[in-house]
């Protein structure tokens, strides 16, 4: 009962951030100086032509009026026309998303594997060099944004021993069979494991670089938590029964201190989520935030838009999903 | 067992130490940048184009860490850059620092509609991507330093509110408050004069940590060419041209990219260590 209340309470809060960030959009846009029709008509356009694109777009009316228009158009999926290339926004954006959520997802899955790694073998080895080591390496990672990760992987993997794709989603001389735009999903299901390979090398580099802060940050947490049961009874009974300190991490310690490090990898996905915006730039990644800064240069403001709501749109289902998650995983809360 | 305390604590020193001596040489280089860089840094001179640094092979002498494809010496053009970055780090972080924690005070002391006003507006926040936001802020604002620092403060706010916020509220149920209520002081006076001073020490940690990803964020900026003029010389525009010649020359994006990498450390840490050191809990 509980558990619904908070779920129908919590879409209620997912409904109202969306809508203020449909309105933070609209104002932003707005305010833009200079008139966006302007920046529509090719030089030359008359004070006539200029009436009628502003009556096209609404713009004679009063600004609330203007929000009404753009708000129902935004609901029924209209973002408008892009400036930049003469293409509906959606199409556009929709093109792009499944290689930011595929770079995502990938970078989300290093993060992890990294972080945990760690977190076990400081657990293992606590109070010796290699635990030392480990928050040196946590300290330096959670100090150090992705930017700075990806430049330097580009260094390290593409200049001094060059071994991984430096720019690009794809290498161009591949014939792509898809049908998606999900590259790396389908060549899995076709098992075209070359295509694989090629898309795998290219997303190497800027996966890492958005994955190491938040590996830091996952080794931190986990291993504070892993230190704090391996101390507590049922630990010191499997010990007791023989088991191996390993066996008493990975099968005592660790499934109790994963549910807070799961919230905090809930919270930080939208995080690196946000990442992939500078990090496809700096290694020229056919993403959305590659995208993105096209449309910013460009002044493309319809295109940014579109860009900036499908981000909120992907991080407030995210922290959504997160919340349930934890919700259903929380014996706390599911029983009460 | 290690004596655990003991060699955090030492650790702890080391770190705070050199973290302030790198900021230190920082500011040194920002504030006498005329006065210790070898050369011009705009000065072109197409000549002395991507000449690597001093050590290598085809230097030439004075230029100590080479020059980019204009000529231009790298290594003055990395002081005059830690004008920019200093500036933005001090103004920026210190506004954002305002802003933010003065909300987060409100919020965690008087509860109620001023709460969840703000509360709210934070969810929002949240649901922007900071680098998109800024991005597109620049877009709206112009390019320009007053655009740049504007846009900081506009997106990270939410930082210092969430965590004032939050330690805000722990404080209020402290039994201080309490007497501070029974003596009859005003709610304004214990927010300010017994809550505040608290509350402090997280703030200061969190100043440190912004003015490093201000400088970040200024950097990116610069990056994608949406900072300040192109003639001014920032870390962020010389590692967008490194980017661009890494093969040809790669001292034009490694010095820049080591002098954000340790500026951006050395203020992270320097909070940190800062935090541990007067933290009264963990002292």
């Amino acid at each position: 009962m509980m558990l619904l209340r908070q779920t129908v309470s919590r879409l209620i809060t997912t409904l109202i951030t969306l809508f203020g960030v449909a309105v933070i959009v609209f104002v932003v846009i707005r305010v833009v100086p200079g008139n966006p029709i302007a920046m529509m008509l090719p030089p030359g356009a008359t004070e006539a032509d200029i009436e009628r694109l502003k009556t096209l777009y609404g713009l004679d009316k009063s600004i609330f009026e203007q929000f009404v228009i753009w708000f129902g158009n935004v609901l029924h999926g209209d973002f408008g026309t892009s400036i930049s290339t003469r293409q509906p926004v959606l199409s556009l954006v929709l093109d792009r998303l499944p290689a930011t959520l595929e770079l995502s997802i990938i970078a989300l899955v290093m993060a992890v594997a990294i972080g945990v790694t760690l977190a076990i073998l400081g657990t293992r080895f606590r109070g010796r060099k290699t635990e030392a080591g480990i928050d040196v390496a946590n300290g330096v990672g959670l100090s150090v944004p992705d930017f700075l990760w990806g430049l330097a992987l580009i260094l390290l993997f593409g200049v001094l021993w060059p071994v991984f794709q430096i720019s690009g989603r794809v290498s161009p001389r591949l014939e792509l069979p898809f049908t998606s735009q999900f590259y790396l999903f389908e060549s899995v299901l076709r098992l075209r494991f070359d295509i694989l390979a090629d898309l795998l090398s290219h997303m190497f580099m800027p996966a890492l670089a958005l994955a190491l802060p938040l590996a830091a940050i996952i080794s931190q947490l986990l291993k504070q938590s892993l230190k704090e049961t391996v101390n507590l009874d049922y630990s010191v009974l499997a010990r007791t029964k023989g088991y191996s300190e390993t066996k008493v991490i990975l099968s005592e310690a660790l499934p109790n201190s994963i549910l807070p490090t799961l919230t905090l990898v809930g919270v930080q996905f939208t995080f690196l989520i946000g990442g992939t915006v500078i990090i496809e730039r700096l290694l020229s990644y056919e993403g959305l935030g590659n995208m993105a800064i096209d449309a910013v240069i460009n002044r493309d403001l319809p295109l940014i838009q579109g860009i900036v709501i499908l981000f909120a749109i992907l991080f407030t289902f995210v922290n959504l999903a997160v919340d349930m998650t934890y919700a259903f995983l929380n014996p706390k809360l599911r029983h009460a | 067992m290690l004596d655990g305390r003991g060699s955090i604590r030492r650790r702890a020193g080391a770190r705070l130490w050199l973290s302030a001596l790198w900021l230190a040489l920082f500011v040194l280089a920002a504030l006498l940048a005329p006065w210790i860089s070898p050369h011009d840094p705009l000065a072109q001179d197409l000549m002395l184009g991507r000449l690597p640094p001093a050590w290598m092979a085809g230097a030439e002498p004075g230029y100590w860490l080479g020059t980019d494809s204009l000529g231009r010496d790298v290594l003055s053009r990395i002081i005059h850059g830690a004008r920019i970055a200093l500036i933005v780090a001090l103004i920026a972080g210190t506004a954002t620092c305002l802003l933010g924690s003065t909300l987060g005070l409100v919020a965690g002391f008087y509860r109620g509609w001023a709460d969840r006003l703000i509360s709210r507006l934070v969810d929002i926040w949240m649901a922007f991507p900071p680098v998109l936001f800024a991005i597109l802020l620049i877009a709206v604002l112009g390019t320009g330093l007053t655009s740049v620092i504007l846009a900081i403060v506009i997106i990270d706010w939410t930082r210092f509110c969430r965590v004032v916020r939050a330690e805000t509220l722990n404080q209020s149920k402290m039994d201080y408050v309490h007497s501070a209520k029974v003596a009859g002081f005003t709610r304004l006076r214990t927010l300010v004069a017994e809550i505040l001073p608290n509350v402090l020490p997280t703030i200061i940690a969190l100043l440190t940590l912004e003015m490093g990803i201000a400088v970040i964020v200024e950097a990116i900026l610069s990056f994608v060419n949406l900072s300040i003029s192109t003639d001014q010389p920032t870390w962020g525009g010389m590692i967008a041209e490194g980017r661009t010649s890494i093969h040809q020359a790669w001292w034009v994006l490694v010095f820049p990219l080591i002098a954000l990498f340790f500026t951006v450390l050395a203020f992270a840490q320097f909070g940190d260590g800062l935090r541990e050191r007067f933290d009264p809990v963990l002292r």
